[in-house]
């Protein structure tokens, strides 16, 4: 696949924005992913922080930095990396998700670089970022292994690979699948197939594989009673997020 | 760059300030100073003129700061400076009284010797507090006062909020902030509708010189009229906050100060000695007043715009506080991630903070007031015996202490020792 720029048709901006508008709805149809997304974030700014040796409390602390963000959607996740400093490249395989975020990255001030495209295609092309986000996706993918090694190759030696997905056992089938999508209806149906959700030990064995090192693993955890996701160092049992790294050299 | 959307740049790229701030007493400013060290800049649009910010005499207003508040100040490094006119409260004594009969019957005593983290709050006299939050203003960089200004309008747009002014000037930012108090314009601006009522009671406050030391004792007389509480002042002052039914408050504060300190007096006995005025005269009508909502599109409600709640234990300015505490927790946290601090679930996360914390004080509050403004003989003795429950068990006790202190529920990182 050629990576192309999207640039916004003004005639069709109307539209875009009340998409935009849509994506960044905390009540509306992304609910679930604007719930996690503060629990995401701090795990993302502090595994950065501390792997570049970053101060949180600057007011761009991520100056300097190149992050890719693969699968970024409406940009929930672009726009505070960009807001913290980075330089930010999101990118996505969906084609109708581009001029969407394009449009809230301007009302939001904000500068980012969103692209249609795959990790396979940028890998390709020989980009490499300081750090790749592959935040719920690696769960979609055909070949799991293949994905990885793109990302692997996406990171400058040293650079940082945030991971997460769903952990695959009874427990996320009766929260992921029939929770998530058939009960509270968080999600549409179909969205997740239980067969392709990996375990953290799957997870480590294939980031291994792809040449990177597996440096932390954290789960996040729903709290039904205070409605907020949390970190948690033991239960990965159905969400979870891991950190590995490229080697050096 | 012709469409709606690059408009919507320009106009963000005229952003004077993250917060604009309206109003100008003691939740603003303190909010100004937090939001500054978490790198927030601010406007604080202030309808009074400067020379009130700054003025010097005493007025007979103070505040019962609880120690969650004085570490607060503490955090915006305005402490220092208050400290030395700062008097610690070493002890609250409540007593069930009868006009006439003095501070005969001692039901209730917390010593602050019982609980580790100290006094349980502190008295300061409201020019202290107002100059020592004003002159830290002043010094940094980052905070913008705009003292005898008005706000006509405001208007929430994507990306910010612009404010215009009464001689048409307008301001931009990325979140309003309503510090206007129980009359709030800037939520009524926003649609916020109140829920209220008043109690038919009005506070009287003044401040006294008396004779004897006070110890550092605070009093809480309560009387079928209402509560009447002695707070000590640095030296041999007290402040008196004392409420009375609508109409004989009015009466009581018509008279000269001689007959006002004659009506005072018996209220509370002589264990002070004799007493004089040490400042102005102030009647406060008491009344509950909630918004119905805290927050709004780019709108924050703190202090009385939000709740202001009836001031019988002196919990209106650390409530307040604590809503910019929490505020700007919520803001802080929210920049350091990355997020659009101004954007709804980021406010919501604030108003899910303090709307409980607020309905739980207000409806304690009221209902206190209800059980002990009254003189019906069963009430009475039911209160009596409570009061000594509370006395006889001291994690009861220390439980209230702590309570008063500001100390309990989930406290925000300005708050916390």
């Amino acid at each position: 696949m050629q990576a192309t720029q999207t640039t916004v048709d003004p005639s069709e901006i109307a539209k875009f924005e009340a998409m935009a508008a849509e994506w960044w709805d905390p009540n509306g149809k992304f609910k679930p992913l604007h719930m996690l997304n503060p629990c995401r974030l701090d795990y993302i700014t502090s595994q950065i922080a501390a792997e570049f040796d970053r101060d949180l409390k600057e007011l761009r602390p991520f100056e300097g930095l190149r992050i890719l963000d693969i699968g970024c959607g409406g940009g929930l996740l672009c726009e505070p990396m960009a807001r913290l400093g980075a330089k930010v490249i999101g990118a996505d395989a969906a084609e109708r998700n581009i001029p969407v975020a394009q449009v809230h990255a301007q009302q939001s001030g904000l500068e980012i670089d969103y692209r249609h495209t795959t990790a396979e295609a940028m890998a390709e092309a020989g980009e490499q970022f300081d750090v790749v986000l592959n935040m719920e996706v690696v769960e979609h993918v055909a070949d799991p292994l293949t994905y990885l090694t793109a990302c692997k190759n996406l990171l400058k030696p040293g650079g940082l690979h945030l991971c997460s997905t769903i952990n695959r056992n009874p427990k996320s089938f009766a929260v992921a699948i029939v929770g998530a999508e058939y009960v509270m209806r968080w999600l549409p149906k179909g969205t997740h197939e239980w067969s392709k959700f990996i375990t953290p030990e799957e997870l480590f064995a294939l980031l291994r594989e792809a040449g990177l090192d597996p440096v932390d693993r954290k789960g996040f955890v729903f709290n039904p009673i205070s409605w907020q996701w949390s970190l948690s160092d033991r239960d990965l049992s159905v969400n979870y997020v891991t950190a590995s790294l490229r080697p050096d050299a | 760059m012709d469409n709606p959307a690059s408009a919507a740049i320009l106009t963000g790229m005229r952003d004077e300030s993250d917060l604009l701030i309206v109003g100008g007493g003691l939740n603003g400013p303190a909010l100004a100073l937090a939001a500054a060290q978490a790198g927030l800049s601010s406007t604080v649009i202030d309808a009074l003129p400067a020379e009130t910010a700054l003025a010097n005499e005493f007025d007979g207003r103070s505040y019962a700061l609880a120690l969650a508040s004085q570490r607060m100040l503490a955090r915006l490094e305005l402490w220092d400076e208050l400290a030395d006119h700062a008097q610690p409260m070493l002890e609250i004594k409540v007593t069930d009284g009868r006009a006439g009969e003095g501070a005969a019957f001692l039901g209730l005593h917390f010593d602050h010797a019982e609980i580790e983290e100290g006094p349980m709050g502190y008295m300061v006299e409201d020019r202290y507090l107002r100059r020592a939050l004003w002159q830290s203003v002043d010094r940094c960089e980052t905070i913008r006062h705009l003292p005898g200004c008005r706000v006509t309008a405001q208007e929430a747009r994507p990306g910010g909020v612009t404010v215009t002014l009464e001689d048409g000037a307008q301001l931009h930012g990325r979140l309003l902030v309503g510090a206007d108090g129980r009359q709030s314009g800037t939520a009524a601006r926003a649609g916020i509708r109140r829920t209220g009522w008043r109690y038919g009671q009005t506070a009287l406050v003044c401040a006294i010189s008396h004779e004897k030391p006070h110890h550092g004792i605070a009093h809480q007389f309560f009387m079928p009229s209402g509560p009447l509480a002695i707070l000590p002042l640095p030296g041999n002052r007290s402040s008196i906050v004392w409420s009375e039914t609508d109409d004989a408050a009015q009466r009581i504060n018509a008279l000269s100060d001689a007959d006002y300190l004659d009506v005072l007096r018996p209220r509370f006995g002589d264990f002070l000695g004799e007493i004089s005025l040490a400042g102005d005269r102030f009647t406060y009508p008491l009344s509950l007043s909630l918004a119905n909502s805290f927050i709004g599109d780019k709108l924050a409600l703190v202090g009385d715009a939000a709740h202001g709640v009836h001031p019988i234990a002196g919990q209106g300015l650390n409530a307040g506080l604590r809503d910019v505490a929490a505020l700007a927790h919520v803001l802080t946290h929210a920049r350091q991630r990355g997020e659009d601090f101004a954007q709804p679930d980021v406010l919501a996360r604030y108003q899910l903070w303090r709307r409980f914390d607020t309905a739980t004080l207000a409806g304690a509050t009221d209902i206190f007031n209800r059980l002990f403004s009254n003189d019906n003989p069963l009430l009475r003795a039911g209160r009596d015996l409570g009061m000594k429950a509370v006395q006889a068990v001291p994690a009861l006790r220390r439980g209230f202490m702590r309570e008063a202190a500001g100390l309990t529920g989930d406290l925000p990182e300005l708050m916390r020792g």
